[in-house]
Parts: C-alpha cells; structure tokens; sequence
C-alpha cells in the first residue's frame, strides 16, 4: 500500500512533501506564524495557478513541456498595458453602448461602480486575441521541429521577450502613469495597476480574519477563478478535441492512423497554452499589483515548469491535479524557506534552494526513463 | 534545383544577415578603423577559448553543450582562490587552471551521465542543468565558502563573515596572458623597433601606414588558442576523435561497431568542460573583475551564439565557424549600441537590439536544424518505400 504510493508519487516529491511539512512543524518554533504563512501561500497559488494550468494542453498534445510561457505572458502584458491605456474611453464606450440600445442596466453608476472588474476583464479581452494569433505562429512553429520543441520554445521565449523590450520603448502609449515621467514616451519597467484592477480577484468574497490570535486571509475570488479556469481545462481534455489531443501526445502515429489530423491539434494544444498564459499572467499581476514589463518575464517559465513537475506531472502526461499539488507545493517550500529558514540561520537562502528546488525537479523529469520512440 | 539553392541560403543565411547588419551598423557607428580592429582582437583573444570548447561535444553528436557553463564555474572558483592566496601574474592563473581541473572534471562526468540518460534531448537537459549548477555554485560560494571553505581575505567576502561579494577584482592577474608578449600594430613608426607603451617596451610587429593609433596584439593569448586549434585537428584525427564523429553520425551503428557509446560520449563532454574552464580563466584574465555570479551566465548564452552566427548549426562545426563568429558577433556587439544611438537617439535600443539578435539568432539556428532534419526523416522515409507507393 505504502509502497504503491511511493511509486506513484516519486520519491523527489515525497521528499519535498515532507520537507514542507517539516518546515509547517518547525515554523511556530522560530517564531514564525503558521496561519500567515498559509494565507500567503494561498494566495501564492492563486496567483500562479493558472500559468502552471497552462502547460497541461501542451505536454498533453506531445509538444513537451512550454518553455515558450513568455510569449502567452507578452500577450497578457500587452491586454494589462491596453486596459490601463484605454481605461476611460473601454468605460465610456459601455455607457454609450448601454444608452443607444437602451440596456436598462448599463449605466453610468453601474459602469463606474463596477469599472475595476470591467477593467480587468477588458485586459483578458484584449489578451486572448493577441494571444491567440501569437500561439497560431507559434504552434506552426513548432509543428515544423518535432522532436525539439522544447529547447526551441525556450529561445522562441527568450527572444520574443527581448523583442518587447525594444517595443515597450516604440509603442506609442501616451497614459502618464505608466510612461516615464521626462521623455514622456517608453513604458516604465514596473506599472502599478492600483487605482484600476488592483486586487480585484484576490479581495473579491476573500475571507480576511484578523483577530488578536489568529490572521488568515482566503483570496476566495482567486481561487473561485483557477477553480473555474481547470474546470474548464478538464472539460475540454474530456471534450473529442481534448481525447484527440491526448491521443496525439501519447502516440502520433497512432493517433494519425485513427484519422486524427495531428498537427491541427498541436496547434490547438499550443494556442490554448498561450491564451492561458496570457490570462495567468494578468491574474498575477491583480494579486501582484504591478505589470513588470521588459525583462520580467524572462524567466517565468521555469517556476510554472518546475511546478507542474512537482506535481507529478511528466514530459507528456500532466493533469489538474499534477497542477494543483504542484503549486501547492512550490509555492509553500517558496513562501516558508525565507521566513522559516531566515529565522533560524539567519541568512536568506530562499533563492538558491528555488533554483536548485526548481531546477532540479525539470532534470528529474527530464531524465526519467519515458517510453522509447522519442 | 531549388532545394539545393534553399539549402545553400539556410547554410549561411545567418553569417550573411550579420555581415549585411555590420556593413550599415558600422558607418552609423562612427567608429575608426583601428578601434575596431583594436576591439576585435582583444575580443578574439577574450572569447575564442570559450568558444573552442563547444566543438568536441558538437562532433559527437550531442548538440550545443549548454552545459559548459559548469566548466566556468569551475574556472571561477580556482580564480577566488588564487586571489585569496594572493598569487599573481602567471603562476596564479596557472594555479587556477589546476584549481579548477579535478572540479571541472567532477561537473563533466555528472554531467555526461545525466545526458546519457536524457538522450534525444541534451541541449534543453544540459541548459537546465546550469541553472541546476549554477544553484549548487551560488550555495557553495555564498555560504559554504568562508564559513566551511577556508577564505580569508576580507577584500573577497561580504561583510558579514562570509560568502564572497558580488564583484571581485582580478587585478593580480588582469591582462597577465594577454600581455606575456608585449606587440603592437602602429602606423607611425617602423616595423621591428620597439615602442614604449604602457610603461614596457613593445615589439613592433607590423607597420600598417593606413592607421591612425597603435594596436596592441594579445599575442600569448592567441598563441595559447592556436595551439589549442592544433589539439582540436589532431584530436579529430586520433581514435578517441573518430568514435566520437562516429557516435555523430549514428549512436547505433556505433554501438555495434563496439565503440562504448556512452562512454565516449561521456569523455567529450569531460573534455568541454575542463576546456570552458580554462576558457573562463581567460577570459576572465582579460576583463579584470569577476561578477561571482553573473560572468559563467553570459559566458554560454554569448558563446553559443557567437559560434551558431559563425555559420555552425547543431549538428556540424568548425574552427573556421568559431573564428567568423567572434567577429561577426563582435563587430555587431560593439557598434549595435551606437548605431542605434546614432539612428533612433536612444543608446538603449540598440543595448535591447543585440540581446535580441543573440537570443533570436540561437532560436533561428535550432529551429533550421530541427526542420532540416525532420525534413530529411521524411525524405528517407519516403525513399524507402520507393515509387510504387500512392503518395
């Protein structure tokens, strides 16, 4: 019995499991509150859940785990930066709207008392197009290189990042929060959402307790919208497109002879990896509160990599619940180890034992023996 | 017809489109010739040895060794001990090669048994295993080391005790290979005199009346990379060099031709390593400060590109790609910033331009490779089954 487990579960997770547990058990001993730390753990979830929800369509269409996350996320930045842009004149045009075809209930005290959550849903809005469009190439892309996409949606990453660092300065955004003050042109790096969708999510019915012993804090609107966005996900895999994606992923070949048009499919699976990208990132930023353009999100694939591996996924089978566990777990060993660890040795070690933590789960997974054929 | 023009084009479209961006970048620049050439070789003797080690790993098929970032690592840590002991000049960098050696070997020999068990995939498994490293390296150096691993100069460490601090000066053993032979180029006084230049007397080496300065060549240093180009024909040519082309070309037909395929491949990437380590001491020698834990980073992203604009893909490279590449890649990294300044009046573009241009050259590179080769599975697959078949 335990030893079924064990094989299930792997080693390197049930390792990381217990060392989490450890540091939960350890925590009260150094001083360090146990119910903060799970709140911000939670809300640590929230925030990257749905970008670790994103790899699910790719490994599952056989196209390898989505080092190419920054080109969803680019797509997102650009919905967030638009939004902000356009905050007025989106808020505007749903007056106007409501009064030419007299919607009784699109009015201006509606607008205006709901205009954070009409801001944010306008940032997906303009999102997922530009995301989808960028994952249609990118899909082809990857069609033409089987075999290798991985390295390849690493560099295509890299180099679409670096390529928005020119276009943040080029793009004729003109709202003076978020240009630099002098030139009166280029983005900042870092743009504050406050004052638009700051929180809109996270304190959305958030059970926020703060009494003398105890401080918990529930992002329940987060959580409601990664719990919404799997679903989502776990009906498509179950949808005929979704078997017809997995089918590819398990065995092109296969899945060819049955009639399946293969590259279709990974181009679908890549597509959806992207938009999800692309709503993940924005989610993130109404919990982080600020847009970090240029090279921030340069290396935000490896974290939402590293989790869904420790979750148990592999290079070409992954599920809700791998993403689940595995952002739990990652994102708890990345919000206990600075403040469990700092208190006791004194030192921040957070950031070494996330990249040799994250790092090291990848190669683990990368390195397990799958199936011969590839 | 047109296949073959294609793959003529798909052959060198790279080390073209760089030599079209230099011949604009260039003008728009500004610059003399002589600072150029100046620049240039002092980046060739800089970069070359880096660049170098990538080629043995590439001959046994194994593709671009992202892994060689642990040999400068290595590289590293014997260079913080040599400036903890305090020896300079020669003998110091030549400590740190010794320093560095067994390290470099440990990290090749883990790093071959981790590819061999990821085979088909080396590249991304090896770029993960420096980020994999580079964690273990920033633990040792900015906890162990001080604390467990004796260092005692207060000039290295951070000031709480221990850990070494970010920027370490090199000063002991700054310029030392590249200046062991003193030589300019000048195009004010006659060859085979001496000039003084920086306080020593020079060999005049050449008079080029068209230059308006004095160059000063790295001469040791390119000795050293010469030699080492000799070691790479030789090596190819001795029985270790053939198995590892042989491994190159088909790990199964190597295999049962009884060459030990994972061993050998295993030696390949020893062999890089220990090469990127000593790489690394070079090129550390030359730019004077050690950024403890950025220099190893930009040291396999900047050589990967370079070799791939030189014209290499993932599966075939030369000396002849290395040296190209450092030119090509160079001659861009130093005018790029100032020709976007000059263009579009802001310096940063052109600091983004190029880190686009390394990032989307490798990108381009690997995915020709990956489609020319799929393509010619498809090609073999369909010469197989001959012309009787419907499609």
């Amino acid at each position: 019995m335990i030893k079924r487990f064990i094989d299930r579960a792997g080693w390197p997770r049930i390792i990381i499991a217990l060392f989490l547990l450890g540091l939960f058990i350890a925590a009260p001993f150094v001083g360090v509150r146990v119910d903060t730390s799970l709140s911000n753990t939670l809300v640590r979830f929230g925030m990257n859940g749905v970008m670790v929800l994103a790899m699910i369509p790719m490994v599952e269409a056989g196209c390898g785990l989505n080092f190419g996350l920054p080109l969803g996320i680019i797509a997102g930045l650009l919905g967030a930066t638009l939004s902000l842009e356009w905050n007025d004149e989106i808020l505007a045009y749903l007056i106007e709207m409501g009064l030419r075809y007299k919607i009784s209930w699109l009015t201006d005290t509606f607008v205006m008392n709901w205009r954070e959550p009409l801001g944010f849903a306008s940032a997906i809005i303009i999102a997922i197009p530009i995301a989808a469009i960028l994952g249609w190439f990118y899909g082809k892309l990857l069609n033409r290189v089987k075999g290798d996409e991985m390295m390849i949606a690493t560099y295509v990453g890299f180099s679409s990042v670096s390529f928005m660092c020119i276009a943040w300065l080029l793009l004729p955004y003109k709202h003076p929060t978020m240009v630099w003050g002098y030139a009166g042109k280029g983005l900042r790096t870092t743009i504050s959402v406050e004052g638009y969708w700051l929180h809109v999510l996270s304190d959305a019915l958030a059970i926020d307790i703060n009494t003398e012993n105890i401080h918990l804090y529930i992002p329940t609107g987060m959580l409601i919208f990664f719990a919404v966005m799997a679903f989502l996900v776990w009906v498509f895999m179950r949808t005929k497109t979704g078997t017809a994606m997995t089918a590819v992923g398990s065995n092109p070949d296969f899945a060819r002879a049955s009639g399946v048009n293969v590259d279709k499919m990974r181009t679908i699976a890549v597509v959806m990896s992207t938009v999800l990208g692309a709503i993940g990132i924005i989610v993130y930023e109404q919990s982080f509160g600020f847009i970090q353009l240029y090279m921030g999100p340069f290396y935000m694939a490896l974290p939402a990599v590293a989790s869904i591996l420790l979750g148990g996924a592999s290079v070409n089978k992954a599920g809700i619940l791998n993403v689940i566990v595995g952002t739990f777990l990652f994102q708890g060993i990345l919000t206990m180890t600075p403040s469990v660890i700092n208190s006791y040795l004194q030192t921040d070690m957070s950031e070494v034992i996330r990249l040799i933590v994250s790092n090291g789960m990848i190669l683990y997974a990368l390195t397990r023996k799958v199936r011969a054929g590839r | 017809m047109i296949r073959k023009l294609f793959d003529i084009i798909a052959n060198n479209a790279v080390p073209a489109v760089f030599i079209l961006i230099s011949a604009f970048a260039i003008p728009l620049s500004g610059y003399s010739a002589s600072y150029l050439i100046q620049e240039l070789l002092t980046r060739i003797g800089r970069n070359s040895f880096l660049i170098l080690s990538l080629l043995i790993p590439i001959m046994a098929g194994m593709g671009l060794n992202f892994g060689m970032v642990l040999g400068a690592m290595a590289g590293q840590i014997g260079l913080l001990f040599i400036c903890d002991w305090g020896i300079v000049g020669i003998p110091g960098m030549v400590l740190a090669c010794l320093i560095g050696t067994p390290i470099a070997v440990v990290l090749g020999i883990f790093c071959g048994h981790v590819l061999n068990r990821a085979k088909g995939r080396e590249m991304v498994t090896s770029y993960i295993l420096g980020f994999f490293i580079n964690g273990v390296y920033q633990m040792v150096v900015l906890y162990l080391m001080g604390w467990i691993i004796p260092i005692t100069n207060p000039a290295l460490l951070l000031s709480r005790g221990y850990g070494v601090r970010n920027a370490v000066s090199l000063l002991s053993i700054r310029g030392i290979l590249d200046n062991l032979i003193p030589t300019v180029i000048t195009g004010t006084q006659g060859a085979g005199q001496f000039l003084n230049v920086q306080g020593g007397n020079a060999f005049i080496l050449l008079q080029m009346p068209f230059l308006d300065g004095t160059i000063r060549i790295p001469l040791a240093t390119l000795i050293v990379i010469g030699l080492f180009c000799v070691f790479i024909v030789w090596f190819r040519r001795t029985k270790l060099g053939q198995d590892m082309r042989a491994i190159g070309q088909s790990q199964a037909v190597a295999d049962s031709a009884g060459i030990p395929v994972n061993r050998t491949r295993i030696i390949a990437i020893v062999i890089s390593t220990v090469l990127a380590c000593y790489g690394q001491i070079i090129y550390l020698q030359n730019m004077g400060t050690l950024n403890t834990y950025n220099s190893h980073d930009q040291a396999g992203m900047f050589s990967i590109a370079a070799l791939l604009i030189g014209g290499a893909s993932v599966s075939r490279a030369s000396i002849a790609n290395v040296f190209a590449g450092v030119i090509l890649f160079h001659l861009m990294f130093i005018v790029a910033p100032v020709a976007g300044k000059n263009l579009i009046g802001d310096a940063q573009i052109g600091e983004y331009f190029r880190v686009f241009v390394s990032y989307g050259v490798i990108a381009i590179a690997l995915v020709l490779h990956a489609w020319r080769r799929n393509r010619e599975r498809e090609a073999a697959r369909r010469s197989l089954r001959g012309n009787r078949g419907g499609e």
